[in-house]
């Protein structure tokens, strides 16, 4: 047994970390926020220069062909840096879906994209307010078309394709669109977190494709969303440690009553409550992380456990953050909300804690 | 990152097994070996526990991360999972020697005399004599250093005069490990001394206390002339606080959350065969919360645990992180335990097994939980522990910096 990562792996997230430092740092993010850019094209093209987006992809489409670990390490650092571009989009969720159930020819014909960073891709699964299982579905696949309407669609403006959730005649299946194809139309959506874009895309019998076999329904859809779990909540992981950290640099260095409020018992203990959630975070993450990274059947009840405490982490950092900021910790001016917006953009992207804790239990209880 | 046995650790665990599948029961599903809340010291229990202790001491399994001079097999933190793992599946007494062994031996390997290693360690490892601690009194619990217990020197040995509390076991216990002060004038850290006492002495008064649960787990223990050859001192005079630090360094790390008793998988299957007006409790989606919640905890801790165990095999060195185990563990059994007796409706106060489920054994966690989070540190001391220790905030305000311990105040005063 070894629960870490290893030496190689650990300097990948020393360079990543140092890259995003100097080319996304906060103000980036702030950049993109208060702009009507959906996405910092600079920073996709760095890192795509990098070769952060092809890291799990195989070295015949294009990709480096590391594996997940070295993925979930990116991921962390992309979330410390509350990175604005569509990496949770393309690569946990397009690249995956595609390496899951993509056929060789799609495989060839996308994945390359992907990993050069020429094209970002999104996922479209959301119709309607309240969490979407198989049942909430209408958008429908018949004869190679698609028909219906998905919003919001996070990174929705920046993708050059989806991969979309519809039900054709034997139920659920995933279509492949090309979203600058006629018959597609997309609306930009306000978000609670403009660092990251939302649309709404309409299908008017666009032209489609099946990803993966005919018959392979909600069980793909749901595979793919694990699998992307585990990724996002490395993500949420970063996000939630680098407010953790910018939270006791500020206790340390804010005077009240003449002593750092980080003296003040009542927030030592919030600070280590908070440390805490993080490390339990942490550790389901690792476990998600191995269960991914070597395709274990363990990975359907360990996807549960890394996204639910890693949803929940990332808030409490983040609302923990702008209470003991005080009344700076609300302005516009200070990053605490930064942090905030993403936590819950990114905790509900792939349905809410609280339903993957029920999906827990569905799956414990069996 | 490999949650898997390498060839090693599959070796040594199949070395593990064969051993414990010749010499102890195996658990059938569904059943559980004696937990210590449950199970009462008594002599009979005692007894078995020492036989089981001595029998894996003479075959090399006891203690074994222990260095092999002083009888363990110099095994790694990962190696003590796996055995903690196998010998968890098998019929066997609860470990009555923790304190000792977790605790008080490893601050004798790193503080006693080569005499006291010699005389002590191996006594201790095969469980034939039990060890209590004799940290705690009335006035001095998270303030340990507040401790009035006098040691007061004559020739070649002290004299003790004072009164301990809340001591684990010392009523069958044959050697406890004690902090004294031996300078009043000095600030209340630097005038304590460590020593080694024999809890058969005469003037040692022991008294069980009840506890909350009804048993008599700890007690107080009075100390009227009792003498303690200077041979038995651990460490040097007054410096027996950094002893005690390398205790409770080691008790924070060997206590973890583990108490023994019902787990998350009782809990599900509690809430399945629990009815609720005719439905299964886990049909309704607030108890799926709950459980959920505990189960990703319960994870998040187990996992956390074997990340330190690999930085411990590495060659890290047990630091304040694992206050994490009890702080998150012991609040969380406490908490199951509570939502067990919810699920189960008016009969949840019910103790017999017949009336309540589970043989009643939630009830029972529930009232040994909160001491749970006293004993070994309290919450608010594992928090502040955390916070200043791993996270670096300044430490508390102590209003008694700098003076001598008598002048130190107290209370509430005697009355
Ligand atoms: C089951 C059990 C077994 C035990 N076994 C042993 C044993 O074998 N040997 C032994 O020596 N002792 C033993 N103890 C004693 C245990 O270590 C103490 O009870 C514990 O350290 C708390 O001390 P106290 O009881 O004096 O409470 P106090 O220290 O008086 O605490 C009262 C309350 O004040 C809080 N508090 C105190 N100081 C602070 C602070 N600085 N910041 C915030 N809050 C604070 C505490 O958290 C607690 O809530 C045992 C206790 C129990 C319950």
């Amino acid at each position: 047994m070894n629960f870490d990562f290893s030496d190689d792996q650990k300097l990948l997230q020393k360079t990543a970390r140092e890259y995003l430092s100097e080319h996304a740092p906060l103000s980036l993010c702030r950049a993109v926020l208060e702009s009507a850019a959906p996405y910092s094209e600079t920073l996709w093209q760095g890192v795509a220069q990098m070769g952060w987006l092809g890291t799990a992809i195989p070295e015949e489409y294009g990709g480096a062909g590391f594996g997940r670990l070295e993925l979930a390490v990116l991921a962390e650092e992309v979330g410390r840096a509350l990175a604005p571009i569509p990496f949770s989009s393309s690569i946990y969720l397009a690249a995956e879906a595609l390496l899951l159930a993509g056929s060789p020819a799609q495989k060839q014909t996308y994945l390359p994209k992907l990993a050069s960073g020429e094209w970002a891709a999104t996922f479209a699964h959301a119709e309607q307010p309240g969490e979407c299982g198989a049942a909430a579905i209408t958008t429908k696949f018949a004869g190679g078309k698609l028909t219906g309407s998905k919003v919001p669609v996070l990174d929705g403006a920046a993708a050059r394709f989806a991969v979309v959730t519809a039900t054709g005649n034997t139920g659920v299946v995933l279509a492949l669109v090309d979203l600058t194809a006629t018959g597609v139309e997309r609306t930009a959506v306000r978000s609670i977190d403009p660092s990251r874009s939302l649309a709404g895309i309409r299908f008017n019998a666009a032209p489609a494709e099946l990803l993966g076999d005919v018959g392979a329904g909600w069980s793909t859809v749901q595979a793919v969303l694990d699998r992307a779990a585990v990724l996002m909540a490395f993500e949420q992981l970063g996000g939630a440690e680098r407010a953790f950290e910018i939270t006791r640099e500020y206790c340390l260095s804010r005077y009240a009553f003449g002593r750092p409020i980080a003296s003040f018992q009542a927030l030592k203990h919030r600070l280590a409550d908070l440390y805490v959630e993080i490390e339990l975070a942490r550790s389901n993450a690792y476990y998600g992380a191995w269960a991914l990274s070597n395709d274990r059947p363990e990975l359907a009840v360990a996807a549960c456990g890394a996204r639910a405490a890693a949803s929940e982490a990332f808030e409490l950092a983040s609302a923990e953050m702008i209470q003991l900021h005080g009344g700076v910790g609300y302005t516009w001016e200070f990053d605490c909300h930064l942090f905030y917006r993403r936590a819950k953009l990114l905790g509900v992207a792939l349905g809410s804690a609280h339903h993957w804790r029920e999906q827990l239990m569905e799956r414990l209880g069996a | 990152m490999d949650f898997n046995d390498t060839s090693e650790e599959a070796a040594f665990r199949a070395e593990a097994r064969a051993w414990l599948e010749a010499n102890a029961e195996r658990l059938k599903a569904g059943e559980r070996a004696p937990g210590l809340a449950e199970g009462r010291a008594d002599q009979e229990l005692i007894q078995r526990s020492q036989q089981w202790q001595a029998k894996k001491a003479d075959a090399g399994w006891a203690c074994i991360t222990w260095p092999k001079e002083y009888g363990g097999r110099g095994a790694s933190a990962i190696q003590s999972v796996i055995w903690n793992q196998e010998e968890s599946h098998y019929k066997i007494p609860p470990n009555i020697f923790g304190i000792g062994q977790g605790m008080l031996g490893p601050t004798i390997m790193v503080h006693g005399s080569s005499e006291q290693k010699q005389r002590y360690l191996r006594p201790m490892l095969r469980g034939d004599e039990i060890w209590c601690q004799l940290f705690s009194e009335p006035g001095a619990g998270s303030d340990l250093g507040g401790l009035r217990t006098s040691a007061v020197r004559e020739g070649d040995q002290w004299v003790i005069n004072g009164q301990k509390i809340w001591t684990t076991g010392a009523q069958y216990c044959r050697w406890g490990m004690i902090l004294c002060r031996t300078d009043p004038g000095a600030e209340k850290h630097k005038g304590i001394t460590y020593f080694i006492v024999d809890m058969k002495s005469p003037g040692i008064d022991i008294r069980p206390i009840k506890q909350i649960n009804g048993l008599s787990g700890f007690n107080e223990v009075f100390f009227t002339d009792v003498r303690v050859s200077d041979d038995n001192r651990v460490g040097a005079v007054n410096e027996g606080w950094r002893g005690a630090l390398t205790t409770l360094m080691n008790e924070r790390h060997s206590i973890g959350g583990g108490a023994g008793g019902p787990d998350f998988g009782d809990l599900l299957q509690l809430a399945k065969e629990t009815l609720w007006e005719g439905r299964p409790a886990f049909a309704d989606s607030a108890v799926r919360q709950r459980l959920a919640r505990f189960y990703i905890r319960l994870k998040g801790l187990q996992y956390t645990g074997y990340r330190t165990q690999t930085a411990l095999s590495r060659g890290a060195i047990p630091g304040p992180e694992s206050s994490i185990g009890k702080l998150v563990g012991a609040p969380l059994r406490q908490e199951m335990a509570s939502f067990a007796v919810d699920l189960q409706g008016a009969a949840g106060v019910a103790m017999d097994g017949a009336a309540s489920a589970d043989d009643g054994l939630w009830q029972l966690m529930y009232l040994a939980t909160p001491g749970l989070r006293l004993a070994g540190g309290t919450d608010e001391i594992l928090r502040n522990i955390i916070a200043e220790r791993v996270l670096g905030l300044p430490p508390e305000i102590r209003a008694d910096k700098g003076m001598a311990f008598k002048d130190v105040p107290t209370g509430p005063k005697n009355t």
